[in-house]
């Protein structure tokens, strides 16, 4: 199963170094929406410093919806679903592989964004350990959720516009605790947040062995 | 030695439409079939179905042994299915799709290489991504595929169209060798006199079931026989 998750993983990271949608449309749509937040939120008043979190990770969540869609949308092109389903490879494997794309490529673009709050915001966090060890577990998390509920939209027609109502309502928790621990890193109070890491984590388990056991039903459906 | 297929009275749902109305089949091991009918016959559904892609609602159907009402799975592996699309990655390069789905049906990247040599997609068009390859040169990629994957059952759906002259004798020697080290070969074609002439067997489909030979009573008639 590992060795089909990792072939799939590669495959899909190919994919999209080659069609470089992450680095071209992705990425700049997450900067566009730091911009935006900064233009709406006036960053004198305070309370652009205050929301920097929360701003954070909707903007993750924003980035993570477009890159599973994109995960799906390249199997739905030239009948690959059917490919994959004939492939031999095992489903776990294939939710795995899809989930660990999604990750590395979220991870990326979290560092864009950090680099955007930063230079934006004027953000400074002292708590890095539990920023990374936070970013890890909630991209694990929305990487997992977001394969799963990816492949259950993948079959439908409005796709596109049902995968954002089924899983942002999935992701609040990942959302609420991403944000408590990066308020907690922000303020130094790096104690306060580790718990929520701990939610995160359990999140993020979860959803994984949820996925690598149903995505096989699920493929069969879409 | 028991048959690569057997169906009897196989009845499969394209949605909630019957494709197939109670179809009896056999094929042996090694045997090139050519599976001939009009369009809408349910040639692509028998083809998908012998995949394990279509689910069998009633009936008996094994396919090289796996019994398709209890468990389609391990069909697949074994199975190769050229069907109207070409089920590549227009993004990755021709080197790139058929050794990421020959690895993931557990073939060598040799039998990769080796393919692509054989189809002519060898020098600078294996570096090429698929989105830049012409119809011709996507169905051969696709062929490509199906042979470095080395499946015991091929099921090539119209494997001639969209091939020059030179690619389709290519193909015709691929399914002959195949054959030669045993694999089961079901081709549905409209290319008749060629499909003629690499056929050890023709089988003719119609509404959803395979019409006797002339002169011979249908073993299980169907009930809901498509129109």
């Amino acid at each position: 199963m590992f060795r089909d998750a990792w072939l799939v993983a590669a495959k899909d990271l190919r994919i999209e170094l080659r069609s470089r949608i992450g680095l071209n449309q992705i990425a700049p749509f997450a900067l566009l929406v730091l911009i935006l937040f900064a233009f709406a939120l006036d960053p004198d008043s305070g309370v652009l410093d205050k929301a920097t979190p929360g701003l954070f990770w909707v903007a993750v969540l924003f980035c993570g919806l477009l890159a599973i869609q994109r995960s799906f949308a390249v199997e739905a092109a030239d009948d690959n679903r059917d490919a994959l389903r004939l492939s031999g490879l095992a489903p776990g494997g294939i939710f795995l592989g899809k989930a660990l794309a999604v990750c590395l490529e979220l991870l990326a673009l979290e560092v864009v964004l950090g680099f955007g709050v930063v230079l934006l915001y004027s953000t400074h966090a002292s708590g890095w350990g539990l920023l990374v060890t936070t970013c890890l577990a909630a991209t694990a998390g929305i990487g997992a959720a977001g394969t799963l509920y990816g492949v259950l939209a993948a079959g439908l027609r409005v796709r596109e516009t049902l995968l954002p109502l089924l899983l942002l309502p999935v992701l609040a928790p990942v959302l609420i605790a991403s944000t408590r621990a990066f308020e907690a890193a922000r303020d130094g109070n790096p104690g306060q947040g580790w718990p929520w890491v701990g939610l995160l984590a359990l999140f993020a388990v979860a959803y994984t062995v949820i996925g690598a056991v149903g995505f096989g039903s699920l493929l069969e459906d879409s | 030695m028991e048959p690569a297929v057997h169906l009897r009275a196989v009845v499969s749902l394209l949605g909630r439409f019957p494709a197939l109305a109670g179809v009896d089949l056999d094929v042996d091991r090694g045997e090139i079939v050519l599976l001939q009918g009009p369009n809408g016959a349910g040639k692509s559904t028998l083809l998908r179905t012998l995949a394990g892609l279509c689910p069998v609602v009633s009936g008996t159907a094994h396919v090289l042994g796996h019994d398709l009402r209890e468990d389609r799975r391990p069909v697949r592996r074994q199975v190769g299915l050229l069907g109207h699309a070409t089920m590549l990655y227009d993004e990755l390069t021709v080197a790139d799709n058929v050794s990421f789905w020959a690895r993931a049906a557990g073939s060598r990247s040799d039998d990769a290489e080796a393919a692509i040599d054989a189809l002519g997609l060898g020098g600078r068009l294996r570096h090429v991504t698929v989105a830049r390859l012409s119809a011709g040169q996507r169905r051969r990629a696709a062929i490509a595929v199906l042979v470095a994957r080395r499946p015991e059952l091929w099921l090539l759906d119209e494997p001639h169209a969209g091939l020059d002259a030179e690619a389709r004798d290519l193909v015709d020697d691929l399914v002959r060798s195949a054959a030669a080290a045993g694999a089961t070969v079901v081709v549905a074609s409209h290319e008749l006199e060629r499909s003629h002439a690499l056929a050890g067997r023709v089988v003719t489909i119609a509404g959803g079931v395979i019409e006797p030979p002339p002169g011979q009573p249908r073993e299980h008639e169907a009930e809901t026989r498509v129109p």
